[in-house]
């Protein structure tokens, strides 16, 4: 019997791994996705939110502010790219300043620092290309950027090397409670442990209600569209241009992402189906005509991709973190929605600790909290560049022309620990296939180099889960 | 390392423009390619069709690139593979290029002068904002022509293509010659952006129909495509309500046009045309950065490989003519002050663009081909060249089609009496 199985491998799940794996604890991630970020974590703004937006008292407001204040220090020990760009809630109307100076005393009252109210002249001083029509806007000098992608990978690769076990492609269909464990049955067997963490996301509910035996939980999903926009236009603004709550509700944000392109959204549709991730014309029309309202002039013909993502909103509106009360060893990571990216870091420390005082588990002597991330050519300079090469060769050949990506991160990124085995899993590690041409000429290499490295033939390799192989056969084949 | 002549990209546009150099005296040259043959693009398109004008023959993309290669290595052009430009940027009179590889690691080559062939990239879906799911099957035309033709693997079984440009039209065919069922061709403009012998040959021969002015509007599949929505568009390209219908397929190959590939061309400097996307050059295929020349797809995307070949050859030949005036007068020849003196040439009423965008009579030869394209299809209309109210040239065409690349001979004799900086303007008269 295993001690802890956590149910879910985005970056929550990771985080709680990550936190739980400084502990002499045998612990298992189930995830049913082929990688870890592929639900919730992978399509969201990328923002660490200063703290300002939830209402004092609430988990969200506390750990808010908790999860914004860790995550440089975890930036620089896992290796993941951040930036502390701040942000700004723009605030078109003189009836608006009520709600900014709410929002402003909100903050304050959370613990957020350095928060300020600017007139508008002030805002388009530092921010030039802000729209006309902004009166006065909210500074939060903490607000930050993030990649959700390499947090999540760089906290599932450091709990990996600090000895938790990930078993992706594998869907949790029930779980039973039975003599103080609990036993997870899976489409691929069934695991028993003492401690079940269910870090579901849109589907936590399920696994809630189902050891309450009752309805506790309802997590209704809505869906969000971004635009994401080239590089080209990645320095139109440097801070996270948000907009105060209108009578729409709630405004799209535009910002600068950490690897410097531009991305506008989200919208805001409740949806039956949680794994509903298509764009809309209708969407992505509101997200242009909302963003544009944040700025001068959107470039919305530099879009290079658009994409939707599905948040986890429990009905009463907090986050649910903690043991469920009744049933000893199940604890509950749900309705992590907005600021949920920013508070992974805080929302797996809070709960590791919870379960490791139920486990009374120790303290490993030898937890490695370090981990270095894939080199990146793109970034690195010219000397570092030639050493990277001379060391491995495959470090100089291009693979992806668009981001500057070589064969050698590609390769890392197959054979580190919970590597990549899918093209969206070389993308989401090096960023092969993001850049403007949309993996256009690189995709026949990353499946060619990811046959290779794992030992298999082309035709099986993946987009990302089972049924998304990128070739159905051999020409002639149907002749 | 030093240069007298970096030629970025070995395909088509690059090999046809060292030629040239290598002909017009260049000893000191080196072609970069990226890939890990010389010939680009061409090595994919295995149809013939290529080299009518050219060599008078029907040629297929690779014979059509191997009578280049043989030329440059009879010529003994040096060239290296697999080998990315990474950075361009200038030093005083220095080129500097910046290239990585696995066998030769990182490196600089200072170069007198250069020229841009790194050809073109298509527009991605992203780029199209088609909205739906993002599952596999969706791929741009060229990615399903390198799957099929160079790895001999199929991108799909049951296929939709989106745009009906020249890959999209050959890739119909070649699919469905590959055992695939190619179900429509859709167009949004109500005329294609493909030339009229490939609506023929590829999608009328093998009765696939050509939807124009029909759009996507969905793309359902979680993990591969199960089907793609199409509907008709009104005159503003709006989708209309009511007239989709859902086709079952497992992919969609999006040809919707091609867009030349100028990030190191920005990086330089080099001013760009916002109508193509490629660097404004004048007579001598020179950029606005001085010794750095641009020929091919990046420059302005063609439909005949002919017109790239020629257009290069003059591009290689004015490198080496620039070469020459730098060492006759040991300082930057090239765009000096005749610039400001120069014709500017622009297109209106239904002319989109031109290349060369202008002309310095001093320096052009007899005769200057000047290439553009339409906006729109027009039937018996007259295209007028006039620099004020002087008609300079005027000519009738039955059909101008936005996918059909036009050419005029623009004479030194009529521009040289032109005063300097005048504006000649190309324009349709119907």
């Amino acid at each position: 019997m295993r001690d802890v199985i956590i149910l879910g491998g985005g970056v929550t799940g990771c985080s709680i791994a990550r936190e739980l794996s400084r502990y002499r604890l045998d612990i298992l991630v189930i995830e049913k996705n082929s990688d870890v970020c592929e639900g919730t974590s992978k399509a969201n703004s990328g923002i660490v939110h200063a703290g300002y937006d939830a209402h004092p008292g609430t988990l969200k407001a506390k750990l808010n502010v908790l999860g914004n204040e860790k995550m440089e220090a975890l930036a620089g020990e896992l290796d993941f790219p951040f930036r502390r760009n701040g942000s700004l809630v723009l605030c078109f109307e003189e009836s608006g300043r009520e709600t900014l100076q709410r929002l402003y005393d909100q903050g304050i009252a959370n613990g957020v620092k350095g928060l300020e109210i600017l007139e508008g002249d002030t805002v388009r001083a530092l921010e030039p290309e802000v729209s006309e029509d902004v009166v006065a806007a909210l500074h939060a000098p903490t607000g930050g950027i993030v990649c959700p992608f390499l947090l999540t990978i760089a906290m599932a690769e450091n709990a990996a090397v600090n000895g938790v076990e990930f078993q992706l492609n594998t869907e949790v269909t029930d779980i039973r409670e039975t003599e103080g464990a609990y036993e997870v049955l899976t489409d691929k067997g069934s695991e028993r442990a003492k401690v079940v963490i269910n870090a579901a996301g849109v589907h936590a509910d399920v696994f809630h209600n189902r050891v309450a035996g009752r309805e506790e939980l309802k997590i209704i999903p809505r869906k969000g569209e971004y635009l994401l926009m080239d590089k080209n236009v990645g320095t139109l603004v440097s801070h996270t241009l948000f907009q105060l709550p209108t009578k729409l509700g709630k405004g799209v944000l535009v910002t600068p992402t950490v690897h410097g392109n531009l991305l506008a959204g989200p919208t805001a549709v409740e949806i039956p189906d949680g794994e509903n991730t298509a764009t809309t014309a209708e969407g992505l029309s509101d997200v242009q005509k909302r963003a544009a309202l944040s700025v001068k002039a959107l470039p919305t013909r530099q879009v290079i991709t658009s994409f939707t993502g599905v948040r986890a909103h429990e009905q009463k509106g907090d986050f649910v973190i903690g043991a469920m009360e009744g049933h000893p060893g199940f604890f509950d990571a749900a309705g992590i929605e907005s600021p949920g990216l920013t508070c992974a870091p805080a929302i797996g420390e809070l709960l590791a600790g919870q379960v490791a005082e139920y486990l009374k588990a120790e303290k490993k002597p030898d937890f490695e909290p370090r981990r270095k991330g894939i080199p990146n050519m793109a970034l690195v300079s010219y000397e570092e560049r030639q050493k990277l090469i001379a060391d491995n060769p495959l470090y100089g050949n291009v693979i992806c022309r668009c981001e500057l990506v070589t064969e050698g991160e590609i390769v890392d990124a197959i054979h580190r620990p919970v590597g990549a085995t899918t093209l969206d899993g070389v993308k989401r590690r090096t960023r092969a296939g993001m850049g403007r041409c949309q993996s256009g000429f690189c995709s026949p290499k990353v499946v060619e180099i990811l046959a290779r490295e794992l030992g298999v033939d082309p035709a099986q390799i993946r987009k990302n889960n089972p049924g998304s192989e990128f070739l159905t056969g051999y020409i002639k084949d149907g002749i | 390392m030093t240069k007298d002549l970096v030629i970025i990209g070995g395909g088509p546009a690059g090999l046809a423009a060292a030629v040239a150099a290598r002909k017009a005296g260049v000893q000191d040259l080196l072609i970069l390619e990226r890939d890990n043959r010389l010939g680009g693009i061409l090595n994919q398109c295995i149809h013939n069709g290529f080299g009518l004008h050219t060599f008078k023959e029907e040629l297929t993309g690779p014979e059509y690139a191997e009578r280049f290669i043989r030329q440059a290595a009879e010529l003994q052009i040096p060239y290296k593979l697999s080998t990315m430009v990474v950075d361009l940027r200038a030093e005083g009179p220095d080129r500097v290029v910046t290239a990585m590889s696995r066998k030769d690691g990182i490196y600089e080559i200072r170069a007198k002068s250069v020229v841009l062939a790194m050809g073109c990239r298509e527009r991605s879906r992203g780029a199209l904002n088609i909205p739906g799911y993002r599952p596999a099957g969706i791929y741009t035309a060229g990615t399903a022509q390198r799957y099929v033709n160079i790895e001999g693997r199929m991108p799909g079984r049951s296929v939709v293509i989106l745009g009906s440009g020249d890959i999209g039209l050959i890739m119909a065919r070649r699919m469905t010659l590959e055992g695939a069922k190619v179900q429509c061709v859709a167009e949004l403009q109500p005329y294609s952006g493909g030339l009229k012998r490939n609506i023929a040959q590829c999608l009328n021969d093998f009765d696939i129909p050509l939807l124009l002015s029909h759009t996507v509007v969905d793309i359902k599949g979680k993990e591969r495509v199960e089907s793609v929505t199409i509907a008709e568009v009104d005159e503003h390209l709006k989708p209309i309500p009511g007239t989709e219908t859902e086709y079952p397929c497992d992919t969609l190959l999006l040809s919707c046009g091609l867009l030349p590939e100028n990030e190191l061309s920005g990086k330089l400097g080099v001013p760009l045309s916002p109508i193509t996307g490629g660097p404004l050059v004048n007579e001598s295929f020179e950029t606005g950065v001085s010794g750095v020349f641009a020929c091919g797809n990046v420059l302005h995307v063609h439909d005949l490989v002919d017109y790239v070949s020629e257009e290069a050859s003059a591009a290689g030949e004015q490198a080496a003519k620039y070469l020459t005036e730098l060492s006759e007068t040991s300082q930057n020849a090239g765009q000096d002050a005749s610039a400001e003196k120069a014709l500017r040439l622009r297109g209106q009423n239904g002319v989109r663009y031109t290349v060369p965008a202008t002309i310095r009579p001093d320096h052009m030869a007899d005769t200057q081909v000047i290439r553009f394209r339409v906006g729109a299809n027009f039937r018996d209309a007259t295209i007028r060249v006039s620099a004020g109210d002087q008609v300079l040239l005027s000519r009738k065409k039955n059909v101008l089609a936005p996918g059909e690349m036009e050419q005029l001979v623009l004479k030194k004799a009529d521009l040289e009496q032109l005063p300097a900086g005048s504006e000649i303007v190309f324009e349709i008269a119907q």
